[in-house]
C-alpha cells in the first residue's frame, strides 16, 4: 500500500521529495507514560459513573473468585469433622449456598464489567479516530509529503486498534489481576504464614527465571523481526519485479539471494520461537515444583503444626490459582505498553502544527450591484470581503488578477526550487508554463493556492496579498485539474458534484457536456449512476481526466490551474480531453502547465522555466523573435516534453 | 491437499515427531500431580501414615515436575525447529516455483496476491504447525486423559462433569457461530473505513483544492460510526464466552462438592480424591476452550493451505523449448519475423484476439517503430518475441528459428528489453545496471550510461554510480528511471533491443540523444520501439501502425504521411498549432 501510494505520488512531475518507507518498531515503549495515560483516559471518562461501575464490578468478581476458593476450607473441614451425618449435610448445603452466591455474583459482575468496557472502549476509540482524522484534514500538504501514506494509515488503523484492545481488555484485566494477586496473597497469609514464606521464596525464583527468559526471548525476537523485514522486502520486490527478472533471465540469481535470506530468517525464527514457546511450560512447571514443595511442607504442617485439612486444600488451590494473575499481569502489561506507545504516536500526530490560516478576507457572493447575497448562493459575481481596521468591511470585486512578485520557494530549507519568480496575470488572461521536467512548473501552481507557503516575495490576488485571504475562500476561487486524477468511491454524478456540493443533477450534466465528458458517461452501464470504484480503476485514464475536468467545470471558479499532461493517453482520447480543457479555459484567468503547442501559442503570456528561474517570458511571437530557448523548443520538436 | 503441503516438512520429520511425544509426556506428568496430593491428604494426613510418607510423595512430585518441565521446554524447541523449517521449505518451494511462471501466470495471480501468499499465508501455516505440534496435541489429549482419570476416581461425578462439558461446548459453539457472522460484518466495516482513509490520503490535494475537508470528515464519521456499531455488536456477544465458561466451571465445582461431599460423608469417597477432582475440573474446562480455539485456527489455516496449493499446482504455461536440446542455434543477428501470428490472453482476457494474423519482418540492424492507440496490443506484440507470452496462432521467429525452439535463457539472452513498467531494484545504480551484464567492465558501464543519456544526472549525484536506489526506485524521477532502465538493457549489447513506451517521461532533446546513440554505437543492434509521439518514430527505418488487432500500415514517415489516414490523423493532432 505504502509503496503504491508513494509511487503515485512520485509521478507528479516536479513535486517535493518523497518520504522513504516509514519503519515502525512494533515493540516500542511510550516515552511519557503518565501523560499519555492521562490523555487517553479522557477518551474513556465521558461517563464517569460507568467507569465507577466497572471498578465495583471488578472488585466483586475478584472477591467472588477468591472467596470461592477459600470456601474449600470450611467445606473440607466440615466433611472430615466428627459429626452426625445429618448435621454435616445441613451445614454443607448452607456453605454450598454461600459458594453459589459468591460464584453467581462474580459471574454477573464479570459480565457487566466487560459489557460496559466494550461500549466505553469502542466509543472512546471512535472519538480518538475521529479526532485524529479531522486533525489530519487540517494538516498542510508538507505534512503529507513528509509522512508516507502507510505511516498515516497505520496510525489510524493499527495504532487505534491496539488502543481499543487495550481499553477493552488489558486495562481491566490488569487491575483485576493485581487485585486477585494481592487478595490471594492476603488469604494465603491468613491460612498459614509459615507456608506463605515458602510461597514467597518460590515467587522470587519464578520472577528471576522470568526475567532471564524474557530478556533472551526479546533479544531473539528482535533478530527475527529484522530478518523477516528483509525477507519480506525481498519477496515483495522480486515478485513485483518478476517480469523484469524474467526479461533479464535473472531467476537463478534471485533464487540464490532469496535462499540466503530465507535461511537467515529460519535460524533466527527458530530461536525466537523456541524461547517464546518455552517460557510457558518453564514457568508453569516451576510453579509445579513449588506446588510439590508446598504440598509436602503443608502436609507436614498439618501433622506437626495443626494446619487444618481444609486450610491445606484451599491453600493448594490458591497456589495453583496464583500463577494465572501473574501471567496476566506480564502479558497485559506488554499489550498495554505497546498500545500506549501507539496512543503516544497518535497524540504526537494530533499535536502537529495544523495548516496555518491567518487570513481574514473571505469570499462572498454578490449581486450585480455588489450587494452581499446569502451564503451558499451560486452567484454570477463574487467579491472579497476585506475587514478594515475600524471594524467595517470593504468589498473588492473578484476579477482574477493574480500576480507573483519575486517569489522564492524551496521544499527543503537551503534547496531553493524557485528563485525570484515574477509573473502577472490579468483577469481573463492565459499564462502558460513551459519547461523541462523538474523545472518547477507544478511548484508555482502549488504556491498560488497556498498548498505550500512561499519563503520570500509576495503573491497577490485582485491586489490582496494571498496571505490575508482565508484559505478556504482562496481555494474556492481557484479550480484545479491535476495531472494525477483522483476520483472517489461513489457514482459518476457524485464525483462531478464534488466540485460544488450543492450543484443540481442538471448543472452536473451541463458541466459534463461542456467538458466533453457527457458522451462517454452516457455509454457507461448505468450512465451517471455508474459506480466509480477504487480511484476510478474501472475507468480509463482518459475518462478519469474528463471527469476531473467536469468536476472543475461544475465548480465554475474565476481562476483555473491546469496541468494538462497527456503523456499516457492515446491521440484520439487526447483530442476529447483537449476540447474539454479548452472549454474550461474560456473566460477565465488560467495558469496552465502546457504540453500542447496550441495551448502555448494562444497564451497571453508564455513563461519558460528552467532550474527554478524564468528564462524567457512573453507572447508567442515575442519569444519566437527572441530566438532563445523557446524558439529552440518550438522549431526543434513538435512536443515540448 | 495436505499431502502436497506435508512434503515440505522434509528434513524436519524427527523434530515434528518429537514435539507431540514430549507434549504428551508433559500432560501425563501434570495429571499425576493432583493424584499425589490426594495421597498426601488421604494417606499422609487423614490416614496418619506420617512424615516420611509425605516427604516421599513430595520428592516424587518434585521429580515429576522436573521431568514435566524438561518435556515442555524440549517440546517447544522441537516444535519451533519443525515449524520454522517447514515454513522456510515452503517459502522456498513457492519462490522457486514462481520464478518459473510465465507472464500469463503472473497476470492470473497478480503480484500482490503472490506476495501475500508467500508472506502472510506461509506465516499463518507456520504458526499453525508450531501450535499444532503443541497446543493442538495437548488440549484433546489433556481433555480425554483427565476425564479418564476422573472416571477412575468416581464414575458418577465424572458423568455429571461430562454433562457440564457438553453443555458448555455446545453453547460456546453456538456463540462462535453467531459471532462469526458478526465479525465478518465487522471486518467489512473495517475495510470500508480503511478504504475511506486511503482514498482521502491519496487524493489529499484534490480535497484541499476543492476545500472539501468538512465533507471528508462527514464521510469518515459515517464509516467510523458504522465500524463502532458493528464492533460493539460483535464484541459484546463474544465476551459472553467468559461468563459461560465461569458459570460452567462454577456449577461443576458446586455440583462436585455437593455430590462428592455426600460421598465423603457416607464414606464412599476420600476427601483427597475430592480435592483432586476440583483441580481436574479447571484443567478439563480449559482444554475444552483450547480445542475450540485450535479448531478456529485450523479453519483459518485451511484457507491458506488452499491458496498455497493453488500456486504450487500451477504448471508454468511456457516451458523451456525442449525440442531444442543439442540443436545448433543460429548466430544472433537481430532478425525478427512474425508469420501470421495471432494472440489472445487466455487466462485474463475477454477471449477476443488481441492480435490477429500479424506478419512483418524486421531486418538486422533496422530501427523499427510500432505506433497505435492504447489497447491495440502494441505491448502484447513485443512480448511475444522473448516468449513472455506464446502466440495462439502462427509463429514468431528470432534469427530464423521459431522462438519456441530456443532454450528460454538463450532466447532472452539475445534480447534487451525495457518494459513499459520500469522497475529498478533496491541497491546501487551500479548493481542495477549489472543486471544487464553481470561481468561488465567499468568502461562498458560508462558507455552504456552515456548512450542512455544518463551519464550527466548520475554523475551529479554525490556518489555517482554507487548512489543507492530505494525500493521501487522512488528516489529518482520518472525520466531518470527510464534512462537507467534503457542503460541496463543497452549494457547487454543485445542483438535486439525492445523499448516499450520507455521514453515517455524523457524530454525530446534527450530522446533524440538516445536515438543518436543507437545510430552510432549500436549499429548492428536491431531496435524495436513502441511510442506515442511522432517525434519518437519519425526517423525510424520502418513504422508499423497497429489498429485494433491488425497492422494498418507499414512504411517510413514520409510514405505514411502521404498514404495512411491513421498516421495522418495522429500527425495532425500532435502538430496542431504549428500548421495553423
Amino acid at each position: 500500500m505504502a509503496v503504491e501510494a508513494t509511487k503515485k505520488f512520485q509521478r507528479e512531475s516536479d513535486g517535493p521529495p518523497s518520504p522513504g518507507g516509514a519503519p515502525r518498531g512494533g515493540y516500542q515503549k511510550p516515552k511519557d507514560t503518565k501523560k499519555t495515560v492521562k490523555r487517553l483516559l479522557k477518551y474513556l471518562t465521558e461517563k464517569k459513573a460507568l467507569l465507577l461501575l466497572v471498578l465495583v464490578c471488578v472488585i466483586i468478581s475478584s472477591v467472588g473468585s477468591i472467596g470461592g476458593s477459600y470456601m474449600l476450607r470450611p467445606i473440607t473441614n466440615k466433611l472430615v469433622e466428627d459429626l452426625p451425618i445429618a448435621e454435616k449435610a445441613v451445614s454443607l448445603i448452607n456453605m454450598l449456598l454461600v459458594l453459589g452466591i459468591l460464584y453467581v455474583a462474580g459471574t454477573i459482575a464479570t459480565f457487566i464489567q466487560s459489557r460496559v468496557m466494550v461500549q466505553l472502549a469502542q466509543k472512546g476509540t471512535n472519538r480518538l479516530r475521529r479526532d485524529l482524522f479531522n486533525k489530519l484534514q487540517d494538516m498542510p500538504l508538507t505534512y503529507f509529503d513528509r509522512h508516507s501514506h502507510g505511516e498515516l494509515m497505520s496510525r489510524l488503523t493499527n495504532d487505534a486498534d491496539n488502543v481499543q484492545m487495550a481499553l477493552e481488555q488489558s486495562m481491566v484485566t490488569l487491575i483485576s489481576s493485581v487485585l486477585m494477586f494481592v487478595g490471594i496473597f492476603a488469604v494465603m497469609l491468613v491460612i498459614s504464614p509459615l507456608l506463605f514464606l515458602l510461597t514467597a521464596l518460590i515467587l522470587v525464583i519464578v520472577f528471576i527465571n522470568f526475567k532471564i527468559l524474557g530478556g533472551k526471548s526479546r533479544k531473539y525476537f528482535r533478530k527475527q523481526q529484522a530478518a523477516i523485514g528483509e525477507l519480506n522486502g525481498n519477496i515483495q520486490e522480486m515478485i513485483e519485479g518478476l517480469k523484469v527478472v524474467k526479461a533479464f533471465t535473472h531467476e537463478e540469481a534471485a533464487k540464490k539471494i532469496f535462499t540466503e535470506l530465507n535461511e537467515t530468517y529460519r535460524t533466527a525464527a527458530t530461536d525466537a520461537n523456541y524461547y517464546a514457546g518455552a517460557t510457558m511450560p518453564a514457568m508453569a512447571n516451576i510453579f509445579n515444583i513449588g506446588f510439590a514443595f508446598t504440598a509436602a511442607f503443608g502436609g507436614l504442617l498439618s501433622i506437626v503444626a495443626g494446619l487444618d485439612v481444609g486450610g491445606f486444600v484451599s491453600y493448594l488451590q490458591f497456589s495453583r490459582q496464583m500463577s494465572q494473575p501473574m501471567g496476566q499481569i506480564s502479558q497485559q502489561l506488554t499489550a498495554l505498553l505497546s498500545a500506549l506507545a501507539g496512543a503516544e504516536r497518535i497524540f504526537e500526530m494530533m499535536d502537529s502544527e495544523p495548516e496555518l490560516d491567518e487570513g481574514t478576507v473571505t469570499l462572498i457572493p454578490v449581486d450585480e450591484t455588489m450587494n452581499e447575497l446569502a451564503e451558499g448562493t451560486h452567484a454570477a459575481r463574487w467579491a472579497w470581503k476585506v475587514p478594515q481596521p475600524d471594524g467595517s468591511f470593504r468589498l473588492v470585486e473578484l476579477k482574477g488578477d493574480v500576480e507573483l512578485k519575486q517569489v522564492e520557494f524551496g521544499y527543503v530549507p537551503g534547496k531553493p526550487v524557485l528563485k525570484k519568480v515574477s509573473v502577472a496575470a490579468e483577469a481573463g488572461e492565459k499564462i502558460a508554463f513551459v519547461g523541462s521536467t523538474g523545472a518547477g512548473k507544478t511548484t508555482i501552481t502549488n504556491l498560488i493556492n497556498r498548498f505550500y507557503e512561499i519563503d520570500g516575495g509576495e503573491i497577490t490576488y485582485d491586489g490582496i496579498n494571498v496571505r490575508e485571504i482565508r484559505k478556504d475562500s482562496l481555494r474556492r476561487s481557484l479550480g484545479m485539474v491535476l495531472q494525477d486524477t483522483h476520483l472517489f468511491t461513489g457514482t459518476v454524478m457524485d464525483n462531478i458534484r464534488y466540485g460544488r456540493l450543492e450543484a443540481t443533477d442538471e448543472e452536473c450534466i451541463a458541466a459534463a457536456k461542456s467538458s466533453n465528458a457527457h458522451s462517454f458517461i452516457r455509454r457507461l452501464p448505468q450512465g451517471y449512476q455508474t459506480m466509480v470504484s477504487g480511484d476510478g480503476a474501472n475507468l480509463s485514464q482518459g475518462q478519469r481526466q474528463l471527469l476531473a475536468i467536469a468536476r472543475a467545470a461544475v465548480a465554475d471558479p474565476p481562476v483555473m490551474i491546469l496541468d494538462e499532461a497527456t503523456s499516457s493517453i492515446d491521440t484520439r482520447t487526447e483530442k476529447h480531453i483537449e476540447k474539454g480543457m479548452d472549454a474550461l479555459m474560456e473566460n477565465r484567468t488560467v495558469f496552465v502547465i502546457a504540453h500542447r503547442l496550441s495551448t502555448v501559442r494562444n497564451s497571453d503570456c508564455i513563461v519558460v522555466i528552467e532550474h527554478g528561474e524564468i528564462e524567457e517570458k512573453g507572447s508567442h511571437s515575442e519569444l519566437l523573435a527572441l530566438k532563445g530557448r523557446y524558439h529552440q523548443l518550438y522549431t526543434g520538436q513538435f512536443q515540448l516534453e | 491437499m495436505f499431502k502436497k503441503i506435508a512434503k515440505f516438512m522434509k528434513g524436519y520429520e524427527l523434530a515434528a515427531a518429537l514435539g507431540p511425544i514430549l507434549v504428551i509426556l508433559e500432560v501425563i506428568c501434570e495429571l499425576l500431580l493432583p493424584l499425589l496430593v490426594a495421597r498426601i491428604i488421604d494417606i499422609g494426613i487423614e490416614g496418619n501414615a506420617g512424615m516420611t510418607y509425605i516427604l516421599e510423595m513430595g520428592a516424587i512430585m518434585v521429580a515429576i515436575s522436573i521431568l514435566s518441565m524438561f518435556s515442555g521446554v524440549m517440546a517447544a524447541k522441537y516444535a519451533s525447529i519443525a515449524s520454522q523449517g517447514f515454513g522456510a521449505n515452503l517459502r522456498k518451494g513457492l519462490f522457486d516455483h514462481v520464478q518459473e511462471f510465465s507472464f500469463a501466470d503472473i497476470d492470473r495471480f497478480s503480484s500482490a496476491s503472490l506476495i501475500t501468499r508467500m508472506t502472510n499465508d506461509v506465516n499463518t501455516m507456520q504458526t499453525t504447525v508450531n501450535m499444532g505440534l503443541r497446543v493442538i496435541t495437548r488440549a484433546p489429549f489433556m481433555l480425554i486423559s483427565a476425564v479418564i482419570v476422573c472416571f477412575s476416581l468416581n464414575a458418577q461425578l465424572t458423568l455429571m462433569l461430562v454433562v457440564v462439558i457438553v453443555v458448555m461446548a455446545v453453547s460456546i459453539g453456538l456463540l462462535m457461530k453467531v459471532c462469526g457472522k458478526l465479525f465478518t460484518i465487522f471486518q467489512q466495516k473495517m475495510d470500508g473505513l480503511n478504504d475511506t482513509i486511503q482514498e482521502n490520503l491519496i487524493a489529499i490535494r484534490v480535497v484541499k483544492a476543492f476545500v472539501r475537508s468538512d465533507y471528508e470528515k462527514g464521510k469518515f464519521k459515517r464509516a467510523n460510526d458504522a465500524l463502532t456499531d458493528a464492533g460493539i455488536r460483535a464484541v459484546s456477544r463474544i465476551i459472553l464466552q467468559q461468563p459461560i465458561m465461569m458459570l460452567a466451571m462454577n456449577a461443576a465445582i458446586v455440583g462436585v462438592l455437593w455430590m462428592g461431599g455426600n460421598g465423603v460423608m457416607s464414606g464412599t469417597m476420600a476427601v483427597g480424591d475430592l480435592s483432586a477432582f476440583v483441580t481436574y475440573i479447571s484443567q478439563i474446562l480449559m482444554s475444552v476452550m483450547m480445542v475450540a480455539m485450535s479448531l478456529m485456527m485450523m479453519t483459518r489455516s485451511m484457507a491458506c493451505v488452499r491458496r498455497t496449493v493453488e500456486v504450487l499446482d500451477t504448471v508454468p504455461d511456457i516451458a523451456n523449448g525442449g525440442e531444442s536440446q543439442g540443436r545448433e542455434l543460429p548466430a544472433p543477428r537481430g532478425l525478427v519475423e512474425f508469420r501470421d501470428a495471432s494472440f489472445k490472453y487466455l487466462a485474463t482476457g475477454t477471449g477476443d484476439d488481441v492480435l490477429s494474423h500479424i506478419s512483418f519482418r524486421v531486418e538486422p540492424g533496422q530501427f523499427v517503430a510500432v505506433i497505435g492507440g492504447t489497447g491495440v496490443g502494441k505491448s502484447s506484440l513485443v512480448n511475444l518475441i522473448p516468449r513472455f507470452y506464446d502466440v495462439t496462432g502462427g509463429a514468431v521467429l528470432m534469427d530464423g528459428l521459431d522462438v519456441r525452439q530456443y532454450p528460454l535463457e538463450a532466447l532472452r539472452g539475445r534480447i534487451g528489453m525495457v518494459l513499459q513498467n520500469n522497475i529498478l531494484f533496491s541497491g546501487t545504480i551500479r548493481e542495477n545496471l549489472l543486471w544487464g551484464k553481470e561481468d561488465a567492465t567499468e568502461d562498458e558501464l560508462i558507455q552504456a550510461i552515456r548512450d542512455a543519456q544518463a551519464y550527466d544526472f548520475i554523475m551529479s549525484f554525490p556518489e555517482g554510480l554507487d548512489t543507492y536506489i530505494d525500493q521501487g526506485g522512488v528516489n529518482v524521477s520518472g525520466g531518470q528511471k527510464q534512462r537507467l532502465c534503457i542503460a541496463r538493457a543497452m549494457l547487454r549489447k543485445p542483438a535486439l533491443l525492445i523499448l516499450d513506451d520507455s521514453t515517455s517521461a524523457v524530454d525530446s532533446a534527450t530522446e533524440a540523444g538516445i536515438r543518436e546513440s543507437f545510430r552510432n554505437h549500436l549499429k548492428d543492434t536491431t531496435v524495436l520501439i513502441i511510442a506515442q509521439r511522432i517525434s519518437s518514430v519519425q526517423y525510424a527505418d520502418k513504422i508499423i501502425i497497429l489498429d485494433d488487432d491488425h497492422i494498418a500500415g507499414e512504411g517510413t514517415h514520409d510514405e505514411l504521411l502521404v498514404e495512411n489516414p491513421i498516421y495522418q490523423e495522429i500527425y495532425q493532432s500532435q502538430q496542431e498549432g504549428v500548421a495553423q
